[in-house]
């Protein structure tokens, strides 16, 4: 099976689906690049190359470059989901989300419910996120628990390669809007992917490690040092579950709780802020719901309760690591 | 007068309607029948007919939080508007969107909108699928005077140029952006924002039926032929307030009795098409019995209509979750 | 120094990168034979037994129980007890990991694919170049060729080892036309046209076995040997429940609870094995191709086609291997065949005989293939 790149797969999949539906349109700021500029045209194919390629060979009536304004063309893309396309929308940094977030929340994720039922919004909005770029605090958020807040959008986070192309190809196909999580430290990591077409069904967490002791619940690029931590803590002799519930919304609670119900011991790894995070919700859900089978308190790990740092010397603090979780998750097997 | 009879008979029936169910409204809110808060629309009937009576189920408009009245123009079932407003469970939206949500996209209305600026740019990306599947069908967004100064409104006038999107921006200029003056919180003019994103504007007398008519014809052909997004700056009132139990301390003195008097749409449509010879005044007492009809039918099924059930709570989120 | 010997962490399989060693079958100071089981391996996909691959006495065990080690790291070191201390420590602290990581088999296995009417089907082929009559693997109903992650290397010693794709499997086509027994045949023909093969001994796996007999059956003089392991073809029964449950499975929990089904040890179901079924079945078109040839092969929880006559007139070696648990395809379909095909029972293994006793059936097969000149 071919290696790729996280990015490579995400613009296979956005690539097989436009040629496999012709509704299917991509649309965002320079997602070919240098429109109207006396350069070269497909200039960026993304600011991080992830739509390289897509404008030669599906042209600008479906790859369209847009101006700097999110609301317009992100709106845009929802009236256009409602009207009967597929478009797939980036706005480029999750952290823009602040100049557009009308559009997704209000409108896009309300239409089914306040249309009754009758509205069908097929809208993917891609999305950076994610610490580690030195990228300081307004390119660098991990905002998707906010998105998972909001009643009519599913949320993805793929965590790899494999993830990402089926988990896209899934979004495309999905009828509902959903927010597609792309964690910029990831585009350059590797690993298999199909060449053929496949989808990943959402609410459908992957169990990346099984072990008896503890469960790790880890999101996007903390699901990779969850079983960095897991390996480690195997040749300790502790088993340690790592789930990776490949999407915020739906979330499967189920395979949480089951494992939880197994180990007794909960760790969540979250790289969003502490408050009304991921980590918060999923300790909420298992000291809710399986409160008996614990045999230790639950355990979160987030960065802290701050923007995200410049300094490369404060940024690598203020991402969780996996020595980290490999030290929690051990004290709670040791207590 | 070039119109056929059919066609002016249905322009006045629509306006009629609109009239009739908002007065009827405002009437109902009063009982406390009516739970939430209203918009209404009466007053500003040319401007929703004059435009629609152009567009077919090919075209989409986007409303806003005062959508009554671009639904009726747009064709939307009276009755299931009623109900809908009544919060009943076979309303136009399963009594789950209320009146500033009302939406029908088998007729191309893609909704009224709370979010006020909130339509022009879905109004692109209906224009956008419209060019890209070449269906011949163009886009309006209705926006207010108070919308026409939100970043998504000036944002969406740039994109619809930028990609030559099939949009006419409706900016209904009713003096009043909640409380505030237009005169006061709109910087420049409309047409002066229309010249500077390079579009076409017209400004129009909004209680003229014919005016708003005749005004939209080539904006809207312009845009079915390629040519691009135009801007109509249509100036008209409210008859009653920003929302029903707005005092309208702000409004002078005898102001809307004023209006009322001589700037009635549906009196100025019916001296125009009398004086013409082409209807009757019986012509349009018929029609204005009917929608009376239609109208008390419509309440009074709303008010025998069910209630949604607990089983309706967790519906319609999501197609698939 | 040419008497101290390595024993390495092994590689099973195209994936395998590193293995868990989860414990010593032997000590420090035994003397061991060649294929005697001296350590437990636990990969990703599976776990299995580590043969000594030569004679010898076992001077120290390097790797500790709970390591994880990459392929080709040492685990101990073989050597006469006459050889100093002083050697076995340089030799450990001068061991350099080697690839290939087992000496003696073939080297990497490489991975196809050619047009067959028009459309891909894949395969793996191992000990390209090797001068003995060609193996050709053809794995079961939903299986692929990474089935024979345990044998394909060690049947390479001599032969080149092609492992197909069946239609609708794998990385093969998922369009079929009728999903039938002739039709996954056609594609092993296909595959020993385009790669050339004159004469090959078959060896199939449950359904594959049926698909190598009606192979068998139209080429009858390009297959040198027969070997079934768990073969479908010899009697109508076959677990129904089994094969809904399989096709049905689309979440985690289900996968496992059907792949259980196919093990004497439940426990061997790892996590990637798991996944890798998952991730089969979410390919465009492979549920729709496992429902087809559910349909077409094992119409009614029966098995379609039945192939008892070819193998006791077939006139050539023909081998049967069957585990004792087996779940899916009752054993008892082997008895009453005549001594010309020689049975081979195995006790407690389940369906995966190639995955659950791999060395019996690499040994099994190897001898089998040498029945045969060249």
């Amino acid at each position: 099976m071919a290696k790729k790149t996280y990015r490579q797969a995400i613009n296979e999949a956005i690539a097989q689906e436009m040629r496999r539906d012709h509704r299917v349109i991509v649309m965002g700021e320079d997602n070919a690049g240098g429109a109207g500029a006396p350069g070269e045209s497909d200039a960026w194919g993304g600011v991080l190359g992830v739509t390289k390629g897509l404008q030669p060979e599906f042209g600008p009536d479906r790859v369209l470059d847009t101006p700097i304004s999110e609301s317009a063309f992100i709106g845009a893309a929802a009236g256009a989901a409602a009207t009967g396309l597929r478009p797939v929308a980036e706005l480029m940094f999750v952290d823009f989300m602040g100049v557009c977030f009308d559009q997704i929340f209000n409108q896009a994720a309300k239409f089914r419910y306040m249309f009754g039922g009758k509205a069908v919004t097929p809208l993917v909005v891609r999305t950076m996120y994610g610490a580690g770029l030195r990228a300081a605090s307004q390119h660098s958020q991990c905002l998707y628990p906010i998105f998972t807040h909001i009643p009519g959008l599913k949320v993805v986070l793929p965590s790899t390669p494999y993830e990402a192309k089926g988990l896209m190809i899934q979004a495309i196909r999905d009828d509902d809007p959903v927010i597609f999580f792309e964690h910029k430290a990831l585009y350059d990591e590797t690993g298999d992917v199909p060449d053929e077409s496949y989808t990943i069904p959402f609410g459908e967490a992957n169990l990346t490690r099984e072990g008896g002791d503890v469960t790790i619940v880890a999101f996007g690029r903390m699901v990779g040092f969850a079983n960095q931590a897991a390996d480690e803590l195997k040749r300790e002799g502790i088993g340690v579950t790592v789930i990776d519930p490949r999407t915020t919304s739906p979330l499967d609670t189920e395979t949480i709780l089951d494992s939880v119900g197994e180990t007794g011991r909960l760790v969540v790894v979250d790289e969003a802020h502490p408050r009304c995070s991921m980590a918060a919700d999923i300790a909420r859900l298992v000291a809710e719901e399986a409160f008996g089978a614990l045999k230790s308190p639950i355990r979160t790990i987030t960065p802290p309760h701050t923007p995200v740092p410049f300094s490369p010397a404060l940024e690598d603090l203020y991402i969780p690591s996996a020595v980290h979780i490999r030290d929690v998750a051990r004290s709670l097997v040791k207590a | 007068m070039q119109h056929s009879r059919q066609f002016l008979l249905d322009s006045y029936r629509s306006m009629a309607t609109i009239r009739r169910f908002e007065d009827r409204v405002h009437d109902e809110f009063a009982t406390g029948k009516i739970p939430g808060f209203v918009h209404l629309y009466a007053g500003e009937e040319a401007s929703a007919v004059g435009v629609c009576s152009h567009l077919d189920d090919r075209d989409v408009i986007a409303s806003t939080h005062r959508g009554h009245g671009h639904c009726i123009a747009k064709g939307c079932d009276v009755v299931a508007m009623m109900k809908e407003i009544y919060g009943r469970r076979d309303g136009a939206c399963g009594g789950k969107g209320g009146s500033m949500h009302i939406a029908d996209l088998s007729r191309g209305m893609l909704g009224a909108n709370g979010i006020v600026g909130g339509g022009p740019p879905l109004i692109c990306g209906a224009a956008l699928t419209a060019k890209y599947l070449k269906t011949g069908g163009v886009a309006v967004a209705f926006v207010g005077d108070g919308g026409s100064n939100q970043g998504t409104t000036l944002e969406s006038y740039n994109l619809a140029k930028v990609w030559n999107l099939p949009v006419i921006f409706v900016v209904e200029d009713n003096g009043y952006a909640e409380s505030t003056a237009s005169a006061w919180s709109v910087g420049g003019s409309q047409l002066g924002r229309a010249k500077g994103f390079g579009m076409p504007g017209v400004e129009v007398d909004g209680f003229d039926f014919f005016a708003v008519h005749d005004a939209a014809r080539e904006p809207i052909e312009r845009a079915r032929n390629g040519g691009g997004p135009s801007l109509m700056h249509v100036r008209l009132t409210r008859f009653y307030g920003h929302f029903e139990g707005d005092a309208m301390t702000y409004r002078a003195q005898g102001e809307v009795t004023k209006l009322r008097a001589g700037h009635d749409s549906l009196q100025i449509f019916r001296g125009k098409v009398t004086q013409a010879g082409v209807l009757s005044g019986e012509d349009l007492d018929v029609v204005e019995a009917d929608v009376a009809k239609l109208i008390d039918d419509a309440v009074s099924r709303s008010e025998a209509a069910a209630m949604p059930t607990e089983a309706d709570l967790l519906t319609d989120v999501y197609v698939r979750y | 120094m040419s008497d101290v010997m390595p024993l390495v962490m092994p590689k099973w399989g195209l994936s395998m990168e590193e293995g868990t060693l989860t414990a010593w079958l032997v000590a420090e100071g035994d003397d061991i034979a060649k294929g005697q089981e001296v350590a437990e391996i636990e990969t990703t996909k599976i776990a299995n037994v580590l043969e000594s691959p030569r004679p010898g006495h076992v001077r120290r065990l390097v790797a500790k129980v709970g390591d994880t080690l990459p392929v080709g790291a040492l685990l101990a070191v073989l050597a006469p007890a006459s050889v100093p201390e002083v050697d076995i420590d340089a030799f450990v602290a001068g061991f350099v990991a080697a690839a290939p990581a087992q000496e003696g088999e073939a080297a990497a296995i490489a991975e196809a694919r050619f047009e067959h009417a028009g459309r891909p089907i894949a395969y793996k082929l191992a000990g390209a170049g090797q001068e003995g009559d060609p193996a050709v693997l053809v794995h079961g109903f939903g299986g692929d060729s990474d089935n024979w992650l345990f044998n394909i290397e060690a049947l390479a010693a001599g032969r080149p080892v092609y492992a197909i794709d069946l239609p609708g499997h794998g990385h093969s086509t998922k369009q079929l036309d009728r999903g039938d027994i002739d039709e996954m045949a056609s594609a092993v023909l296909a595959l020993l046209d385009e790669a050339g093969l004159g004469r090959v001994h078959l060896v199939g796996h449950s359904l594959g076995a049926a698909v190598a007999l009606e192979t068998l059956a139209r080429a009858p003089g390009r297959v040198a040997s027969f070997a079934g392991l768990a073969p479908a073809g010899l009697a109508e029964t076959v677990n129904a429940d089994f094969i809904n449950a399989f096709v049905a499975a689309e979440k985690r929990r289900d996968v496992k609870a059907a792949l259980q089904h196919l093990f004497a040890d439940p426990n061997l179901v790892s996590p990637a094995m798991i996944e890798g079924v998952q991730k089969y079945k979410r390919l465009e078109g492979a549920r729709e191709a496992l429902a087809a040839i559910a349909a077409t092969s094992l119409p009614a929880g029966r098995q379609a086609r039945l192939y008892r006559d070819l193998v006791a007139e077939a006139r050539r070696p023909m081998l049967v291997i069957w585990g004792r648990n087996d779940a899916v395809l009752d054993p008892a379909a082997a008895e009453g065949l005549p001594d010309s095909v020689e049975v081979l029972r195995l006790d407690d293994v389940g369906h995966m005989p190639h995955m659950e006793a791999a060395a019996a059936v690499n040994e099994a097969l190897a001898r089998h293939f040498s029945k045969v000149g060249g």
